[in-house]
């Protein structure tokens, strides 16, 4: 049985953060993912990271703009501790190796991104997230002797103890089926976001809600979870991600009318308002029927110079060559919103803990929250790096005082059961891939850029019939070795409880705020709303509902304009 | 929409049976992935296929297959080319070469990629603790090791390379480039040491044989094989490394014959290889090499006329130009994707002769 120190579950970027900082902080550590950490979803992001690390920039502005950039929701002690962190983990990642584009005096490059008034987004071209991904793997490969690394292991528990404390989780290693308990002092969730509730999405595959759904069951309250972002430009016709990072370097929005309609909404910042604000105007634009007749707004790259496109944005311009037939150097490419990240996850505090001791969460699978309403692009990154060294350092520090538990073996013969009862399953019900299409289908129909009581009943409604069905939903592998589809099976039932948990938010909440545009209530309603709803399970019944304050600490809620 | 029939390459380690084909029929629209396909046939027909895959935008590399016998992402392959190039129309799809075969299409990367990757030290290793700021540098530097950086690491290069299906114990194209992107690192500490050990290394940079099926086969536009080329010329030309594979002398006794003949003079090639026909360890390396020497006598390609004679091209002198002009440069000129854009496009910044410098890069090895 293997027992660490600190056990992180989730390879990308937070999670091997966490691994390095508790590695560092003296702990023996285990990583452990269901993907070898560079397939981690983290790769995907592209334009850059935040920091303001510029001498004329400062941390205020950066917290100040990250703020309203949430509309208020975020909790301010928090976002000063990114925004103060920020320099120093760009510089700490750039002694790591991470290959920064420069300025012309060979210091770190910026560019500009959306909601932002300073251009304080570090970028690599447009593989950002690759190659920080890349390079904390790298450093990992160089602390291979206190980090213990299990790739390809999929965990389908957390473990608790009799007093309620997390002390492990249960995990199936991929390739050969068997299941293991890992002992931990404390456990950090690092397992991404929840984008596969949703279809389209530009979310890997893999990210299906796996943490959210673990701490959940567990008790741990979730926050913000009616908070899902809609980004701007996404494909029209596969929802894949066209970097916010092309408007960064001055890419412009039309509709079909030619008409460059952000000057409606945002007028000052224009295709650089916070990305509610756009994928809102967007979707204003395509319900009106100024929509191009593949139901898309046109992106026009064509305006940023050809050799900057080829350097900064190569990714894109493979992306529209190989998955839309465009040159985006030549022509507009069709973008429409599409759902890109979650701001809700698992409630914790500034250092990663959740309310079920020893048990911790960093990156999009926490809510912290530093996101808030509305994410800004290129916190992201910076969110998982600066949470993941906390929860990290903090778990490492916890593991001096607290003994090694010990699950007992029996607990692994009850989960076999129970996965081999999925694998059994008689071919009466309906297929996983079945009830995940229709799940995320109508979540991007009901709970999508705007929504309404009725339709948020509706879709509860869907859930709940899923959840059902979910339990007799057969499979066909039958075998050990690689069974993707038992897996695939156990992720549905993830799905099933953060959509649950989204829909439960979205319906409770009765105003519009961020990213959360109630149609029946336009307006955000800072008397009866400015504070976060906190969901937790009830059982089989539908989830408890508690609400909880938003902390502000200088910046008093003002009118949000861009 | 229209019918594809993906055949795919069946291994159930479990089920004691060797491996076999199995045809789906599936139906997407032409401009769909080799992936959508798979992915339906998973959700649709047989849960049982096994492919890893994640992204389906090719940025996570998960999903290297063989299609129609050449590695590719199966996210990035439309269905319409693929059966297009296909025998029958029928898509093949299996499992990528040079790993061993885990289920169906899975194939094992730690046994093979991954221990070649920290074959190569993959971490930066500078010289001191590090400043208090940024590292300066040139952001040229950084824009040059952005093509190794853009690597994601999805074993097409490894499955196709040919070197390594002869020799399984060569480094090979992804390591290798992912070497250059610390010896192209102007914070790394240790180029010379990096350089030397994969010079020394008789699976190293001298064991490619720059086939560029590694270029063909990288979605990414890393062009592996160019990296290894550049951690030549850097070996010996900068660092001037004598290696024991005497990789340094055999580049050395190839530009030297080329300048001088315009055609390759190899029976003199060998021996200049090795430090020239009276240098010591030409005679041993000589009665090595006579199998191979015998055999090429009995085909006729070597006669005591050609072993002592070669002619020039009758325009050597021209030759000799593109030498002069590619050597009087003040700087070399590395083709960079991230820096020349596409193959096709005329750069107003690349000089209109940085091709030849290229082709010259090419073929000194």
């Amino acid at each position: 049985m293997p027992s660490h120190d600190v056990l992180i579950i989730g390879a990308g970027l937070a999670g091997q953060r966490a691994a390095i900082a508790a590695a560092e902080g003296g702990a023996t550590v285990a990583i452990m993912s269901k993907v070898h950490p560079v397939r981690s979803h983290s790769t995907a992001a592209a334009g850059g990271i935040n920091a303001a690390l510029a001498p004329e920039d400062s941390w205020e502005s950066h917290a100040f703009d990250t703020v309203k950039g949430s509309d208020y929701l975020g909790d301010q002690d928090a976002i000063e501790i990114m925004c103060r962190e920020a320099p120093d983990e760009v510089l700490w990642l750039e002694h790591a190796g991470v290959t920064f584009h420069r300025n012309p005096e060979g210091r770190l490059g910026t560019r500009a991104f959306g909601g932002a008034s300073a251009a304080r987004t570090y970028y690599v071209a447009d593989i950002t997230g690759q190659a920080l991904l890349h390079v904390l793997y790298e450093q990992l490969m160089k602390h291979h002797e206190t980090i213990d690394r299990y790739e390809e292991w999929f965990t389908t528990s957390l473990l608790l103890n009799e007093n309620g404390h997390c002390v492990g989780a249960l995990a199936r290693e991929i390739r050969t089926g068997a299941l293991e308990v890992f002992n931990a002092k404390s456990v950090i969730l690092a397992s991404g976001g929840a984008g596969q509730c949703y279809k389209p999405t530009t979310n890997a595959l893999i990210c299906t809600a796996d943490g959210i759904a673990q701490a959940y069951r567990v008790g741990a309250p979730l926050m913000d979870m009616e908070m899902v972002q809609y980004h701007p430009t996404t494909l029209v016709e596969n929802g894949f991600l066209i970097t916010e990072g092309a408007r960064g370097e001055g890419a412009l929005l039309f509709n079909r009318e030619g008409e460059r309609f952000m000057e409606k909404t945002a007028p000052n910042k224009m295709e650089l308002a916070s990305r509610d604000v756009v994928s809102r105007a967007e979707q204003v634009e395509i319900n009106e029927g100024r929509a191009f007749e593949d139901g898309g707004i046109a992106l026009d790259v064509t305006v940023v110079p050809r050799k900057r496109v080829l350097e900064a944005l190569r990714e894109i311009v493979n992306i529209g060559r190989d998955f839309a037939g465009v040159d985006i150097t030549r022509d507009p490419i069709h973008i429409r919103p599409g759902q890109h990240y979650i701001m809700g996850g698992v409630k914790t505090d500034t250092n990663g803990e959740t309310s079920v001791r020893g048990l911790y969460a960093a990156g999009e699978v926490a809510c912290i929250s530093v996101h808030g309403g509305n994410r800004l692009g290129a916190n992201s990154l910076l969110d998982t790096l600066i949470f993941g060294r906390r929860s990290g350092t903090h778990a490492a520090g916890r593991a001096r005082h607290v003994a090694m538990p010990e699950t007992p073996h029996s607990r692994v013969r009850d989960e076999q059961r129970w996965i081999d009862s999925i694998i059994a399953r008689e071919h009466g019900g309906r297929r996983v891939s079945a009830i995940k299409d229709e799940l995320g289908e109508n979540m991007n129909t009901y709970c999508a850029v705007f929504r309404d009581a009725d339709g948020l009943g509706t879709m509860r409604d869907i859930v709940e019939r899923l959840k059902q069905e979910a339990e007799t939903a057969w499979i066909d592998d039958r075998g050990t070795v690689f069974n993707q589809d038992v897996l695939g099976a156990i992720e549905l039932g993830y799905m099933l409880d953060c959509a649950e948990a989204i829909v439960a938010g979205a319906i409770e909440r009765k105003e519009s705020r961020g990213a959360h545009s109630r149609t029946d209530f336009p307006e955000r309603n800072d008397e009866e709303w400015l504070k976060h709803i906190d969901i937790s399970r009830n059982g089989g019944d539908a989830p408890k509902i508690t609400h909880s304050p938003v902390t502000i600490t200088r910046w008093e809620p003002q009118e949000r304009t861009y | 929409m229209a019918e594809f029939t993906l055949r795919l390459r069946r291994y159930l380690p479990e089920s004691g049976e060797a491996a076999y084909w199995q045809d789906y029929t599936v139906e997407l629209e032409p401009h769909r992935s080799v992936l959508e396909g798979i992915l339906q046939v998973r959700a649709e027909q047989d849960g049982t296929v096994g492919i890893r895959c994640s992204c389906r935008a090719a940025i996570c590399g998960s999903c290297g297959v063989r299609i129609n016998d050449r590695a590719a992402l199966a996210c990035h392959t439309h269905l319409s080319a693929a059966a297009a190039g296909a025998k029958d129309g029928v898509i093949k799809v299996e499992p990528m070469g040079n790993m061993p075969v885990i289920k169906d299409l899975i194939t094992d990367f730690e046994a093979v990629h991954w221990k070649k990757v920290r074959r190569v030290t993959p971490w930066l290793l500078p010289d001191g603790p590090p400043p208090e700021r940024e590292y300066i540098v040139a952001h040229e530097a950084m824009v040059d090791v952005t093509q190794p950086m853009a690597c994601i690491q999805c074993g097409a290069c490894v499955s196709d390379c040919l070197s390594m299906e002869v020799d399984p114990e060569f480094i090979g194209p992804a390591a290798l480039a992912k070497a250059y992107r610390f010896v192209g690192d102007p914070r790394d500490g240790q180029h010379f040491e990096r350089l030397q050990d994969l010079a020394e290394d008789p699976h190293g940079i001298y064991d490619c044989t720059h086939c560029f099926n590694c270029i063909e086969a990288c979605p990414k536009g890393v062009a592996p094989m160019s990296q290894i080329m550049r951690l030549r010329r850097l070996a010996t030309a900068d660092f001037q490394i004598d290696d024991r594979n005497n990789g340094k002398r055999h580049e050395q006794a190839f530009t030297e014959l080329i300048e001088k003949y315009g055609t390759l003079f190899e029976a003199e090639l060998l021996p200049r290889s090795y430090g020239g026909k009276f240098h010591p360890r030409a005679l041993p390396e000589l009665l090595r090499s006579l199998p191979a020497i015998l055999k090429a006598v009995m085909r006729g390609k070597v006669t005591a006329m050609k072993a002592l004679h070669h002619p020039k091209l009758p325009d050597q002198k021209r030759v000799r130009e593109i030498f002069e002009t590619v050597e009087g440069r003040e700087q070399r000129y590395d083709l960079n994707l991230y820096i020349s854009g596409y193959d096709d496009d005329a750069d107003d910044d690349v000089p209109a002769d940085a091709k030849a410098g290229d082709a010259k890069a090419e073929a000194s090895a």
